[in-house]
């Protein structure tokens, strides 16, 4: 019997050694993997880094394309088209999208606003190539041309969902006791979501756009179809050439986003395709400075966050 | 609406502005139709695909998206099939999951249940910055780096292991190319991109499950490890499956790195090991230079098949999410 027991006591060693042994192992291994799948990004950022930062120069910033095969070209129409439709981007994605989040924070249990809510999930879920077809549907078939108002549009449908869901969470942190001081002193509502609860919570809001237009800048699928790309994209011209005509400033601007442009990520992704090595050189600058672009505006995004939420509680 | 009072009611200006309630009623009005306005857009991507791809549908009907040994694709004479995207969308996704799947519990795992403090937010950071990275920036780094010296071998062992097998070997064929593009690569470079996706919402599954949960699987006198494998993931499986789901859906859409490595051929047959073609890319390379009407129905009718699979992922998410909350205890709802 003693001998049984003695055996029990063994195997129940052995057994709590076993589990331990798989704990330490298994825990050891989250580690690893959490390592492992940084590997990746220290890798891109520094062999873009090295690679990219050999191709900057001036010139690349401010030099026009050069034909292929001709060594010396810059991205400044890439630079100029990234800007012009990201601006457009933000005009009309911001407002709606902000409105919207109202309705949404505001009144979240009603029909609308459950709908309004799926719909923005399904906004954010779908494909950005998918964006890209339906804007060439609605605005490319119907102008018969593609355009910096089609690229711009298609990354304003990128950005909505993002805007809508942030700028809806940061109003939703508003204390209500302050919406209700308002409404109690005799403002309307609108007075009160505008003047009072948005003030309130801009900070957020602001880093939400900020989030959001990074996201865009970098987007290249759904400009295949909308701003196709334009290596010869110069405002420089259309400016000077517009006073020089006596244009009025919404002709120039008009001829500004009626006409394709090219942008960062499209040059990037051509360029990357083409077999003259001072292309390819081109692509990994570029890399470089989109890849620049979109980590400082999220660090900074983040450390802003983090700054206003400790402030807030501290 | 509980300030009638500031202007006399019985002013004109009062009996003027009364209807409006203050500017009350036209700011509701407002809110109502740009609300309105994102469920019409949404719902016109459905219905103008819907439409524009009705030359394919008609053309083609089900054999457009049904299985083919001989799939054809010929622009010139006016013929499309999309099963090789299909498949190929399909297996790249459903691998790239397979990947990421264990890689980001680890990382949840790691970030929510043992990272000392100091260290979780600066990690979360890094992870999520993965995730921010454009994909172009992906697809060059994917050319020029990763495929030749990272999925190549890869590629190789797996053809010359797994590929000698009998039926299973089918699936793993080789040679993979020289440069590495191939269905693997596209996996591959998908599951990097995926994983912060899984990592983030599986973490944020952890951190949301109640600590009488923990606190008495340790009582019992579980391990650390065996509280999480036995009890934590099991209590978090939906939302890990609502994480899964979310990868998917990203993967699936994902344009640019994968028309960057995938290889672009529709000869592929079926291994992993070969270049093939997914939706996605399909539409990148061909879309802009698109030869006949058919043609870019035909592309349209393949976005279509791409909203449908992202809207059905969608509503599965929200059910999930839906009978989560339905069925969690109070407790865990705080």
């Amino acid at each position: 019997m003693s001998n049984f027991s003695e055996l029990m006591d063994r195997s129940r060693a052995t057994r709590a050694r076993a589990r331990k042994t798989v704990n330490a192992v298994m825990l050891g291994l989250t580690g690893v993997l959490t390592l492992l799948a940084l590997v990746p990004l220290f890798w891109i950022i520094g062999y873009v880094v090295i690679r990219g930062g050999k191709a900057i120069t001036p010139g690349f910033f401010l030099n026009m394309p050069t034909p292929m095969g001709v060594a010396g070209g810059g991205v400044r129409s890439a630079i100029e088209g990234t800007l012009v439709v990201t601006l457009l981007a933000a005009i009309f994605a911001i407002p709606p999208g902000v409105l919207a989040a109202f309705y949404a924070a505001r009144y979240p249990n009603t029909p609308l606003g459950i709908a309004l809510r799926f719909s923005t999930d399904v906004l954010a879920g779908i494909p950005s190539i998918v964006v890209g077809l339906f804007v060439y549907i609605v605005i490319v078939i119907p102008t018969k041309h593609y355009s910096a108002l089609a690229g711009g549009a298609a990354l304003a449908m990128l950005m909505l969902p993002t805007i809508i869901r942030t700028t809806e969470e940061m109003l939703k942190l508003v204390p209500h006791t302050l919406r209700e001081a308002s409404l109690g002193l005799g403002a309307p509502e609108w007075k009160t979501s505008l003047s009072v609860v948005f003030p309130a919570a801009v900070n957020g809001i602001l880093t939400g756009f900020l989030l959001a237009l990074a996201r865009a800048a970098g987007e290249t699928a759904p400009l295949l179809m909308t701003a196709l790309g334009n290596e010869r994209f110069d405002i420089g011209q259309i400016v000077t050439g517009g006073i020089q005509g006596h244009q009025s400033v919404f002709t120039i601007i008009g001829r500004i986003i009626n006409q394709p442009v090219d942008s960062l990520p499209l040059a990037l992704w051509k360029y990357a395709q083409q077999p003259y090595p001072e292309r390819v050189e081109l692509a990994w600058a570029v890399a470089l400075v989109l890849m620049l672009f979109v980590l400082i505006v999220n660090v900074t995004a983040r450390v802003w966050i983090q700054v206003r939420t400790r402030k807030m509680k501290g | 609406m509980q300030n009638r009072k500031t202007i006399s009611p019985n002013s004109l200006r009062g009996r003027l502005l009364r209807p409006l309630h203050h500017g009350d009623r036209p700011w509701q009005g407002l809110l109502i139709v740009i609300s309105a306005l994102v469920i019409v857009l949404m719902l016109a991507i459905g219905g103008l695909l819907w439409t524009q791809s009705a030359g394919a549908r008609t053309a083609f009907g089900w054999t457009f998206l049904t299985p083919t040994a001989t799939p054809t694709w010929d622009p010139v004479n006016d013929h499309f099939q999309a099963w090789p995207f299909l498949y190929g969308t399909l297996l790249t996704s459903l691998f790239a999951i397979l990947f990421a799947l264990p890689v980001g519990i680890g990382i949840a795992i790691f970030l929510a249940e043992l990272c000392p403090g100091w260290l979780r937010t600066p990690l979360t950071w890094l992870v999520e910055l993965l995730a921010a990275i454009p994909s172009v920036v992906y697809g060059l780094w994917g050319i020029f780096v990763f495929l030749p010296e990272v999925v190549a071998p890869i590629g190789a062992f797996l053809g010359n292991t797994l590929g000698q097998i009998p039926v299973l070997g089918t699936l793993f064929a080789g040679p993979i190319p020289a440069s590495g593009s191939s269905r693997l690569a596209a996996s591959l470079v998908l599951t990097i991109m995926i994983i912060p996706t899984i990592a983030a919402v599986t973490r944020d599954v952890f951190l949301a499950i109640p600590n009488s949960q923990r606190e008495a699987a340790k009582a019992l006198g579980a391990t650390e490890w065996e509280t999480i494998w036995q009890v934590l993931i099991p209590y978090g499986k939906s939302g890990i499956l609502g994480a899964v789901i979310l990868g998917l859906g990203r993967a699936l859409g994902e344009t640019m790195a994968v028309t960057m490595v995938i290889g672009n051929s529709i000869q592929g047959g079926i291994s992993l090991l070969q270049p093939g073609y997914s939706m996605a890319s399909i539409i990148a390379n061909e879309f802009a230079e698109a030869v006949s009407q058919l043609h870019t129905s035909a592309m349209i009718e393949i976005g279509l098949v791409l909203f449908v699979i992202t809207l059905l992922l969608n509503i599965l998410a929200r059910y999930l999410v839906w009978q989560v909350a339905r069925q969690t205890p109070q407790e865990a709802r705080s």
